[in-house]
C-alpha cells in the first residue's frame, strides 16, 4: 500500500527542467530531428514500435527523441499515446506470401524457388567499427541495382514441406474466428495461440531472446532451423463499414520468422515437422526469430510435451515479457512507501523489544 | 511441386485484377505522401466547395496476422490511421482512408476521391494525376526490388574429378 503524499511540486517542475536539459545535451552539438532518428535508427525505431505496438515510424522516432533513446520509457509513450485514440477496426489479416521482399533467406534449402536474397543485413559484416562514420565523412552510400527484380512468386518455405505433407499444417481454426484481444480483455488460462501470439508481438525483445536462448541450450530443447526469415513490405487492407469493400491504406514493413522444429506425430497423423511462427514491426529479425523459438516452445500443452522449463510455461512467459508492465511494477518501488515502511520498521522494534523482554525473563528465571 | 497453386490460394483480397477502379485509386492515393496528394489537388484549375461529413480524425487498426503466415488469425498490435468523409456540392460522397496522421492529407484524399467518381474535366485532370503518381510508386517498388535482387546468392556447385 502507498498514500498520496502531498508536496514536491516545485521540485517536480525543475526536475522536468532538468531532464529537458539533460537530453539536449551540449548546445554546440546540433540537435537531432525527429526525422533523422526515423531514418537513420530505424531498427531503435523498430524496437519501438514493436514494444509498444503501435505502427508509426514518425512516432517511434519522436518516442526515441524525447526519452533520450531509453526504449522502454519510448514504449511507454507509445502505448500511452494509443489510449487516446478511438480504435477504427481491425485489418483484414496481413499476407506475407505476397510481401514485396527485400530479404528472404532459408537455412534449410540452399535452391529455393525466388532464391536466397541476404538483403540489407549486418550477418556477413566483421563487427569492426568504422571510423569513417565518426569522421562526419559526406559520402552517401550507393547500393547496387541489379537488371532484374526478384521473383513475383516468393513461397513461403514451410509452404513448400507443407505441399509434401512433411510440415504441421497452419489452417485457420473453423469459421475462422475473430481474435482475441489483451488491449480489450483480460487474459486467462490456458491461452490459446492467438492470445500468446499477441503478447510475444509486444514483448520484450531481451526477455524474449534470452528465454530463445535457453531453449536452444536444452531448457526446453526443440532444435529448431531457421525455415525461412523475410523482409519486406506488406499492404495493409481494411474494409469500412460505411465503404462495403476492402480498400489500401498503404504498405508496413514486416518481418516474419518460420522455425522448423522436430517431429511430432500420432497414430492418426504420421511424423512431421513441427513450426514456430514470429513476426515483428519493421527489421527486427532477433526479435521475430526468438518469437518463433518461444511461439514453438508454448505449444508444449498441444503436443503433450512435460513443461518443465520456463520457455514451456505459459503463464510465467506471458505475465513477464510485457517490459512497460514490468518496469511499472519494478520502477514503482521508486515511488514514496514511507507509511508502509513505518510500518514494517515499527513490527520490527515491536518483534525486538518483546524479543529482549523475553530473554531477560528467561535469564531472571535462570537465575 | 504445386507452389504456383498455392500461392494463388493464400493471395491477396486485393491482388491483381479483382481491384475496382475506385480501389486501385483509393490505394494510390493511400500510399501518397501529403505533398503529393496536394500537389494532385492542385492539377484542377478551380477548387470544389465540398462539406465535411466527417472531420479528418485519427485513430488506430488493429493489425491482424495469420499464425504462420495461413493459419489462425491474432492481433499484431495497431497501426496509426486518419480518415475523412466529405460531399460535395453536386451531392457526390468523397471517402480516404490511410495509415498515418496526416489529417490535411485525409481531406484532400477524401476530396480527390469524390472528383474521381464524375466524368468531368477536372476528374480526367486527376486521372492523368494519378496515373504518374502510380507509376512512381511502381518504380520506387522496382528499385528495392532490384536491389534485394543485387544481394541474391549464386551457389558455385563445385565438381570434383573427372567426372
Amino acid at each position: 500500500m502507498y498514500v498520496a503524499v502531498k508536496g514536491g511540486e516545485a521540485a517536480i517542475l525543475a526536475t522536468h527542467d532538468l531532464i529537458a536539459e539533460e537530453r539536449r545535451g551540449d548546445v554546440s552539438v546540433p540537435e537531432l530531428s525527429v526525422a533523422q532518428i526515423r531514418e537513420q535508427m530505424q531498427l531503435s525505431v523498430a524496437r519501438v514500435m514493436n514494444e509498444g505496438s503501435l505502427y508509426d515510424e514518425d512516432l517511434g522516432a519522436l518516442a526515441l527523441k524525447q526519452t533520450q533513446g531509453d526504449l522502454i520509457e519510448a514504449a511507454f509513450l507509445m502505448r500511452a499515446y494509443r489510449t487516446t485514440l478511438p480504435r477504427f477496426g481491425s485489418s483484414v489479416p496481413v499476407d506475407t506470401a505476397s510481401m514485396a521482399i527485400r530479404r528472404r533467406i532459408s537455412a534449410t534449402y540452399k535452391d529455393l524457388p525466388g532464391g536466397q536474397v541476404l538483403g540489407p543485413t549486418y550477418d556477413y559484416t566483421h563487427r569492426l567499427f568504422d571510423f569513417a562514420l565518426m569522421a562526419n565523412g559526406e559520402h552517401s552510400p550507393e547500393a547496387k541495382i541489379a537488371e532484374h527484380a526478384l521473383d513475383a512468386a516468393m513461397p513461403r518455405v514451410p509452404d513448400i514441406l507443407g505441399d509434401e505433407g512433411l510440415m504441421e499444417a497452419e489452417v485457420p481454426p473453423v469459421g475462422d474466428p475473430r481474435p482475441f484481444d489483451l488491449t480489450r480483455d483480460p487474459v486467462e488460462f490456458p491461452a490459446d495461440r492467438d492470445v500468446r501470439l499477441q503478447t510475444l508481438s509486444r514483448g520484450d525483445e531481451g526477455f524474449l531472446l534470452g528465454l530463445a536462448y535457453s531453449v536452444q541450450r536444452g531448457f526446453g530443447g526443440n532444435h529448431p532451423f531457421a525455415g525461412e526469415i523475410r523482409l519486406g513490405e506488406v499492404a495493409v487492407s481494411f474494409a469500412p463499414e460505411e465503404l462495403g469493400f476492402a480498400i489500401e491504406l498503404g504498405d508496413i514493413t514486416l518481418t516474419e520468422c518460420q522455425m522448423v522444429n522436430q517431429f511430432k506425430g500420432s497414430i492418426d497423423q504420421p511424423p512431421q515437422f513441427t513450426r514456430g511462427y514470429g513476426i515483428a514491426f519493421g527489421h527486427a529479425e532477433r526479435k521475430a526469430m526468438s518469437m518463433a523459438i518461444i511461439d514453438r516452445s508454448l505449444k508444449a500443452r498441444d503436443f503433450g510435451e512435460a513443461s518443465e522449463y520456463p520457455a514451456q510455461q505459459e503463464e510465467f512467459v506471458l505475465y513477464h515479457c510485457d517490459n512497460v508492465e514490468a518496469s511499472g511494477f519494478v520502477e514503482h518501488l521508486k515511488l514514496p512507501h514511507y507509511v508502509d515502511f513505518q510500518g514494517e520498521l515499527e513490527l520490527l522494534r515491536k518483534i525486538r523489544r518483546e524479543q529482549e523482554e523475553r530473554l531477560a525473563e528467561r535469564k531472571e528465571a535462570a537465575e | 511441386m504445386t507452389l504456383n497453386q498455392d500461392q494463388s490460394k493464400v493471395s491477396s483480397v486485393l491482388d491483381g485484377e479483382d481491384k475496382t477502379a475506385r480501389q486501385r485509386w483509393m490505394g494510390i492515393i493511400a500510399r501518397a505522401s501529403g505533398v503529393e496528394v496536394a500537389e494532385l489537388l492542385a492539377r484542377i484549375e478551380s477548387q470544389p466547395s465540398y462539406e465535411l461529413i466527417k472531420r479528418p480524425e485519427t485513430g488506430t487498426l488493429m493489425l491482424e496476422g495469420r499464425a504462420g503466415g495461413a493459419g489462425q488469425r491474432f492481433n499484431m498490435g495497431e497501426a496509426t490511421m486518419t480518415r475523412c468523409v466529405v460531399r460535395l456540392s453536386d451531392g457526390t460522397m468523397g471517402f480516404s482512408y490511410a495509415l498515418g496522421r496526416d489529417r490535411k492529407k485525409a481531406e484532400q484524399s477524401a476530396v480527390i476521391d469524390a472528383l474521381l467518381q464524375s466524368a468531368t474535366r477536372d476528374a480526367e485532370m486527376l486521372h492523368a494525376g494519378l496515373g504518374a503518381m502510380a507509376q512512381k510508386q511502381a518504380e520506387a517498388r522496382e528499385i528495392a526490388s532490384r536491389k534485394a535482387a543485387a544481394t541474391k546468392v549464386n551457389f558455385f556447385t563445385l565438381v570434383r574429378g573427372d567426372g
